[in-house]
């Protein structure tokens, strides 16, 4: 056992450092910074940025834009990349659609569609909810019938996040009926200008329009467009839901928000003192940090033996508490985030897509602190619930 | 960073192991705690055949050069087995003092009898009034001549009842909670004075207390600077309470595979009761608890022999309230599910709950803990 990083490790860590320090642009990280996620052109500004410097993909292939870099310093870049922080390049192409094309798609697919998404070319969404289908995911109703060489989509998919931004949405969609619902899954590729799709914004507790309806009315797909084999998708799909395990503790993101109560905190003030100096707020902060630690070196366990085994094998049974633990920090701190305002969590102060230029209520740091908390309920729901990731791990990993 | 045990950790682990899972067996278990001492001494002479009394003690003073990841090894999997023995109190709180305060001659005596299993030892700290604050300390050493006399009571000296020898730490100057004036003497149990009263704790271990009326002690019997011993006490206690973490998740292993066995065997309504999903989330929650305290005990393992005591305290007091709130998780949750049988004495389970209720009590609580980081600043910086 060797518990510390590698000069190797640290120097790298220097270096993804200086670099977000140099490419950031200021609009970009002032959004971060507040709590934002930034608008279409920030992201397209700055994964092309990233491109440049060939990291938008780096956990990909090397044949299609990746590093090379082993699994540790791909976790120490992303959490570097949250911890400063920078937005992340847009999780539905490079972790979703990009890995199951590269892994599952033709050479035609490959060669149009990585290159795009390395580039942010195509802003892709993802079709798998359903009104009908949340965690039981496999009960998805929408159909793709077979024509000639085209497939005709009907139906509806949900809770589609940022598909207002978006030109390509992947899809699962049912193309048979007849065998057992995990059976008749296949994984379609729709271009979103294709007639017959329509978008509806579903505007979130927090005022923000994040996610939406996507609609499918006799909706024309040329075959091509099918990813894999036929009634197969479902494979695929759960391939991509579980190819995530370097990125869903959001260690860093959690680093950089409680980086940010500390330094709000310090300058709030409560009896006269600094929130910060509160005995019982202290301990309320201090006790998240705990999670924390113990999550980031169950993080690094995880990160370790898949570097041992070359990324391939079984997964570590310490990595199916990622998810838990790492959503319920990210609630935490968010909570955290909003008590440091005060009352001043209080005012609305945002309109909804539009921005808000009026001059702040109280600090101009407090706007975004309670939108914050309401919105990240959603991480313990998103991906697989809470619930279901306590299914799976008393199944696969305790056998029960 | 390199989560894997060397070849030698491994083997040191399997071997033990291995060992106690032949000859830790519930029922002899309990025949040990029945032995006077209230533990097995033919397995103290086994421990000492292994080479585990010698196990973190430098190879020039002749032990095996181990550090704090060998003791976590070897807690783990006394933890799994819910040893009784005084491996904790003579080598790791015992030995702690020899290892980092004693001076050359110290060792040279010490070290030969501890290996061989010869010399048991224990820590007389605790006092009626000083809860968890390690400064405070109400005995007294006086200077006479060549020698001190001490005089005050200690509590709760774990194995005190059959050490041979007892560190026992007394202020010299200054206040009651001062951190400067306290000194560590290393006291004969038979040293005239010194009197003891042992009893059981609630998991069936020991401890003493243990008056001092007048003890002498020679000087060549001073471990540390005099007046000045408060570092060496901290950084002897981190150590332990990294240790006490590990035990404890060998405990909350051993609780999580028993519990997973329970609910794959037991049936009612026609099913294994494993079958409810309100039963399997409260299984995973254990996982849970045990693998966050397993990560955060390496994380105390990795800094308990560093001398920043400041780093190394956060980090261990961090392991303390993760392991306490995990532990008690666990802990609750395994009597739950295993129902009535949960709560009867003749089932293995209650014992591990038992034991590391023990555990979050000894040195220091979660709520000692969390106000003791808190107080300290935390684990993470400002932006």
């Amino acid at each position: 056992m060797d518990l510390r990083f590698t000069d190797e490790e640290n120097a790298f860590r220097e270096e993804v450092r200086a670099f977000f320090r140099e490419a950031l642009p200021k609009d970009i990280y002032d959004a971060m910074i507040h709590g934002e996620y930034p608008d279409k052109d920030g992201l397209v500004r700055w994964t092309r940025i990233l491109n440049e410097k060939g990291w938008a993909v780096p956990h990909w292939p090397e044949e299609w834009g990746g590093t090379g870099w082993d699994p540790m310093k791909q976790y120490i870049f992303l959490e570097e990349l949250q911890k400063f922080p920078c937005p992340a390049p847009l999780a539905f192409g490079v972790n979703m659609v990009g890995p199951v094309i590269y892994t599952f798609g033709s050479e035609e697919q490959k060669k149009h569609y990585l290159p795009r998404i390395a580039n942010l070319d195509d802003w892709w969404c993802q079709g798998f909810s359903e009104p009908g289908a949340g965690s039981d995911l496999a009960s998805l109703k929408t159909r793709a019938v077979r024509e000639g060489d085209h497939y005709i989509v009907n139906g509806q998919k949900t809770w589609t996040t940022l598909a207002q931004y978006a030109d390509w949405i992947f899809c699962l969609v049912r193309t048979d009926t007849q065998a057992k619902k995990q059976e008749g899954i296949s994984f379609l590729l729709i271009d979103m200008k294709t007639p017959g799709i329509e978008v509806r914004p579903i505007i979130t507790i927090d005022g923000g329009r994040e996610i939406n309806e996507v609609f499918f009315t006799d909706v024309k797909v040329p075959v091509e467009n099918l990813v894999g084999q036929e009634n197969k998708g479902w494979d695929y799909a759960k391939f991509l839901l579980g190819n995530e395990r370097t990125n869903i503790a959001r260690i860093g993101m959690s680093k950089q928000r409680i980086a940010r109560i500390r330094e709000l905190a310090a300058k709030e003030m409560s009896g006269g003192r600094p929130l910060i100096e509160n005995p019982r707020f202290m301990e309320k902060l201090v006790s998240v940090e705990i999670d924390l630690k113990a999550l980031e070196m169950t993080q690094l366990r995880v990160v370790s033996a898949d570097a041992k085994r070359g990324n391939t094998g079984k997964p570590d049974p310490a990595s199916s508490i990622l998810k838990i633990k790492g959503s319920q920090i990210q609630q935490a701190t968010t909570h955290l985030l909003m008590e440091v305002m005060g009352p001043y969590a209080m005012p609305f102060q945002h309109d909804t897509g539009q921005g808000w230029n009026e001059p702040p209520i109280g600090p101009d740091y407090a706007a975004h602190a309670a939108p914050s908390y309401f919105n990240n309920r959603k991480v313990s729901i998103y991906g697989g619930s809470n619930e279901i990731q306590k299914n799976i791990i008393a199944k696969a990993v305790l056998g029960l | 960073m390199d989560f894997d045990l060397s070849e030698v950790q491994s083997m040191l682990k399997d071997g033990l192991d291995r060992m106690l899972a032949n000859e830790y067996g519930f029922e002899s278990r309990n025949a040990y705690m029945a032995e006077p001492e209230g533990y097995s001494q033919a397995m103290w002479n086994r421990y000492a055949e292994m080479g585990l009394m010698m196990l973190p003690f430098a190879e020039e003073d002749g032990g095996l050069g181990g550090d704090a990841e060998d003791i976590m090894l070897v807690m783990e999997s006394f933890g799994r087995a819910l040893v009784l023995e005084p491996w904790f109190a003579t080598v790791v709180l015992g030995g702690g003092f020899v290892r980092e305060g004693g001076n050359d001659a110290q060792r040279g005596e010490l070290v030969p009898a501890i290996a061989d299993g010869s010399l048991k030892l224990a820590f007389a700290h605790s006092e009626r009034h000083a809860r968890y604050d390690l400064a405070h300390v109400e005995t007294t050493a006086e200077k006479k001549g060549d020698s001190y006399v001490l005089n005050g009571a200690k509590s709760l000296v774990l194995n005190g009842d059959t050490a041979d020898k007892i560190f026992v730490s007394a202020r010299i100057s200054g206040d009651v909670r001062d951190e400067a004036g306290l000194c560590v003497f290393l006291v004969d149990a038979d040293a005239a004075g010194l009197t003891r009263r042992g009893y059981r704790l609630q998991d069936g271990s020991r401890a003493a207390e243990v008056t001092l009326e007048n003890v002498s002690v020679d000087s060549s019997r001073l471990f540390g600077p005099e007046g000045g011993a408060y570092p060496l006490i901290a950084k002897v206690v981190d150590q332990a309470v990294a240790a006490l973490c590990a035990e404890a998740v060998g405990n909350m292993e051993a609780m999580e595979k028993l519990t997973v066995e329970y609910l794959k065997t037991r049936k009612q309504f026609g099913v294994e009761i494993g079958k409810f999903q309100v039963l399997q989330h409260a299984a995973v929650d254990m996982f849970i608890a045990l693998e966050q305290g397993r990560s955060i005990t390496m994380y105390a393992t990795m800094m308990a022999d560093s001398d920043d005591a400041d780093e190394r305290g956060r980090a261990v007091s961090a392991a303390k309230v993760e392991i306490g709130r995990g532990g008690r998780l666990a802990g609750e949750n395994a009597i739950q599910l295993h129902g009535g049988v949960g709560m009867t004495m003749e089932y293995a389970i209650g014992h591990y709950f038992k034991r590391i209720t023990m555990i979050d009590i000894l040195f220091g609580d979660t709520d000692h803990h969390l106000s003791k980081l808190s107080g300290a600043g935390g684990l993470f910086e400002a932006a």
